[in-house]
């Protein structure tokens, strides 16, 4: 006997085929079978999705997953539960555990643990270099055979140009992009928020804008010279933005990613002193945040991601200067997207189903974020008009920090289905 | 329960009340020190210092002695902070002895205001970081009025690392909250031009000159090297363009008060001859800095 799975009345959108109508969406053994016309409900297992929006299943091409080495900050089980209860099917984690994912070895321990918890997809991203020390490349190759899907040092950047230039040469022959966190360290040095007029009211040293630009800069030029595929991750001035659509414009294999959290809040919206506002990038102020919205706006933004950082309670009680970077980001993604992006009339629903899907599977190329029949049955159903309010404490990640605890926001909640199963649902 | 963070979100009739006050606690004509009051008797103040500091200290513990307060001074050396507890949980701690305030230096900007959300007990912000030093802009403006009727409309050079001040910070909200002009001076990469939007009537300058032509006021500040992670700025020709030297004095209004919040670096911010000129009220400020903080305790724990 075959499984079955019918979604039921649910507005399907679906930005790979351009599909948005109310339909039902049937699914036979793990893939979509059928989507809209008559559909056969008998023997199946039904989803009613009344007034509930039915997309391919969201992707996160950016989060930190902190196992091995951080349990206590959150394992892959909490990290792909809290990617469930947001919404996403897929993630990819960034390599920044104890060890670093720099070899095989690593590569396949995350993919095999993530693989027996039968739920979420996770696709590893590789060290750029080993130890992500920026010196010496890691087995860059081997780790694609093992299942990497990008190779990224993701908070650290890659200071040493030269090094840049061999990591987008070696990648390009492995068909994987190279993914930078944009940050000259000289310029950053010792800051801890946005470099403008909080910071220096507050008496932080500060991250200027031009720290991200400098590198993104830089890596262009490179792109240029090796061809090689280039993704700039959370991006966050307005300077980047006009960088990548030049690049763009030139035809060069140049894409990037914005946060949430980069469009949602600005450097005027930290609470002085609190640690659950302090990440990398940190939050900037107005004109870039406009800047990240424009960039979303015109496509320049290929995908949003959201960089789920977290960071034990004890690590983040602590003087502000003191504290890690990094927020909590999966379970606020979609009510952030609807709230900053789609509610205000920014960008429509399915751009915004499409920065979630065929965004990044585009970046990553990935046989994801489709509801084409015959694609694996990965589906988030989520309501874009519920009203609710985020309770962080409520969270399935280990940690709690969020700035959006006790926000109110209207639609968000979700069901995420992985291969025809649902896996993690905050829809009531 | 309230404390003192910083001058930023004080009003101006409460600065005024405690200027007043620190008034009345001043040593008078003829008198030899403080006078010993039992204002704060049964009380107990903990002073917490997680940085190097000698005069305020031991400013905050004469203040609170002369007010019959009982006082226990701690510094970071020695204390659980070496043992690698948090800030939480040493501030938590002593906090569970139940003093009715907590005085505390400490190097990270915001930690008392950190600390405060998660405490229930009032906190005296005695300097954090580069962010506020709000007894220092206070004893600052008793000794400006010491000599002068009223802030309003004087114009006050501050001079130095202002970037990397705190004292600058709480002198500037203050003086500006009073309606007096601001000259920030120092070299450019130390003086970040986002200052000029601190606060109303602030205006900057890389040249000293500029800055002290008509002042009333010069407050220069200690060349915090300490502070400074990286080489912003020729330290070897540094008094050469913003130290301060005899010669200036003649460009300022000739009344004018020279202020430094010490510890001084002669021949590095100021010239020996200045510091000890009659213009200097470096040691008044140190007096004074006892006064504003009697004023500042007694209103603290007498709530």
């Amino acid at each position: 006997m075959s499984r079955r799975l019918v979604i039921k009345n649910g507005r399907v959108m679906d930005p790979s085929s351009g599909f948005d109508a109310v339909a039902d969406v049937a699914i036979e053994d793990e893939v979509i079978k059928q989507v809209g016309g008559d559909v056969d409900a008998t023997g199946a297992e039904v989803i009613d999705a009344t007034g509930l929006i039915v997309a391919p299943g969201f992707i996160d091409m950016h989060v930190h997953l902190r196992e091995p080495g951080f349990e206590h900050s959150e394992t892959i089980e909490t990290g792909i539960n809290a990617a469930a209860a947001g919404g996403f099917t897929t993630v990819c984690c960034m390599p920044n555990t104890n060890p670093v994912n720099d070899s095989a070895m690593v590569t396949n321990y995350i993919i095999e643990k993530a693989r027996r918890l039968n739920s979420v997809t996770v696709y590893p991203i590789g060290a750029i270099t080993k130890g992500s020390l920026g010196e010496e490349l890691a087995s860059i190759g081997s780790m694609k055979q093992a299942g990497i899907v990008a190779i990224s040092d993701d908070g650290k950047p890659v200071m040493n140009a030269r090094v840049m230039r061999r990591a987008m040469e070696y990648a390009k022959a492995f068909h994987i992009p190279v993914i930078q966190h944009c940050e000259d360290l000289h310029l950053s040095h010792g800051g801890d928020m946005h470099e403008g007029m909080e910071s220096v009211r507050l008496g932080l040293r500060g991250i200027p804008a031009c720290s991200e630009d400098v590198m993104v800069a830089r890596d262009i030029l490179l792109t240029e010279v090796t061809g090689a595929r280039y993704h700039v991750a959370h991006l966050s001035t307005k300077n980047s933005v006009a960088m990548v659509a030049f690049a763009k414009a030139k035809g060069l294999p140049v894409t990037c990613e914005v946060t949430p959290h980069h469009f949602a809040l600005a450097d005027s919206d930290v609470l002085p002193y609190d640690s659950n506002y302090k990440m990398k990038p940190p939050l900037r102020s107005g004109p870039h945040v406009q800047g990240c919205i424009d960039g979303i706006v015109s496509g320049t933004v290929d995908a949003l991601a959201t960089d789920h950082a977290p960071h034990s309670g004890a690590d983040k009680m602590q003087e502000f200067e003191r504290c890690p970077f990094g927020i909590l980001g999966l379970e606020t993604a979609i009510p952030l997207s609807l709230h900053h992006l789609v509610h205000p009339g920014r960008i429509s629903l399915m751009k915004m189903i499409a920065l979630y899907t065929t965004g990044p599977a585009g970046v990553l190329r990935l046989d994801r974020g489709t509801l084409r029949v015959g694609a694996q049955a990965d589906i988030t159903i989520f309501s874009a008009t519920q009203k609710w309010t985020y309770d962080v404490n409520k969270s399935k990640s280990k940690s709690r920090n969020s700035p959006f605890h006790g926000h109110e926001y209207v639609g968000g909640q979700a069901t995420a289905i992985v291969a025809g199963r649902v896996v993690g649902s905050t829809l009531g | 329960m309230s404390g003192l963070l910083g001058i930023e979100d004080l009003d101006r009739g409460f600065i005024q009340s405690i200027l007043d006050r620190a008034a009345d606690f001043q040593v008078k004509d003829g008198g030899s020190t403080f006078q010993k009051l039992n204002t704060l008797q049964g009380k107990t103040l903990v002073n917490l210092f997680f940085e190097a500091s000698t005069r305020t200290r031991t400013s905050f513990e004469i203040a609170a002695k002369r007010l019959g307060c009982d006082t226990i001074s701690i510094t970071a050396s020695g204390s659980s902070v070496s043992k690698g507890e948090s800030l939480v949980d040493t501030l938590a701690t002593l906090a569970a002895m139940r003093p009715n305030a907590i005085v505390m230096r400490h190097a990270a900007s915001g930690a008392p205001h950190f600390l405060q959300r998660h405490l229930n007990i009032p906190i005296v912000n005695a300097g954090d970081g580069l962010h506020e030093h709000p007894t220092q802009a206070l004893l600052d403006a008793r000794t400006i009025l010491d000599r002068r009727r009223s802030l309003s409309g004087l114009r006050v050079a501050i001079i130095g690392d202002i970037a990397h001040s705190r004292v600058a910070r709480s002198n500037i909200h203050l003086l500006s909250k009073f309606d007096a002009h601001v000259v920030l001076c120092g070299p450019a990469p130390l003086l970040p031009p986002e200052l000029a939007r601190l606060a109303p009537g602030v205006i900057l300058t890389t040249d000293m000159r500029e800055a002290i032509q008509r002042a009333d006021v010069v407050m220069m500040l200690r060349v915090q090297l300490e502070r400074i992670t990286e080489a912003a700025f020729p330290a070897g020709e540094y008094f050469k363009f913003y130290g301060l030297r005899a010669e200036h004095l003649h460009l300022a209004n000739p009344e004018v008060l020279v202020m430094h919040p010490g510890p001084i670096n002669r021949g590095r911010e100021i010239s020996s001859e200045v510091a000890d000129s009659k213009a200097s009220m470096i040691l008044n400020q140190v007096e004074n800095g006892i006064a504003v903080r009697m004023a500042v305790l007694e209103r603290i724990l007498q709530q």
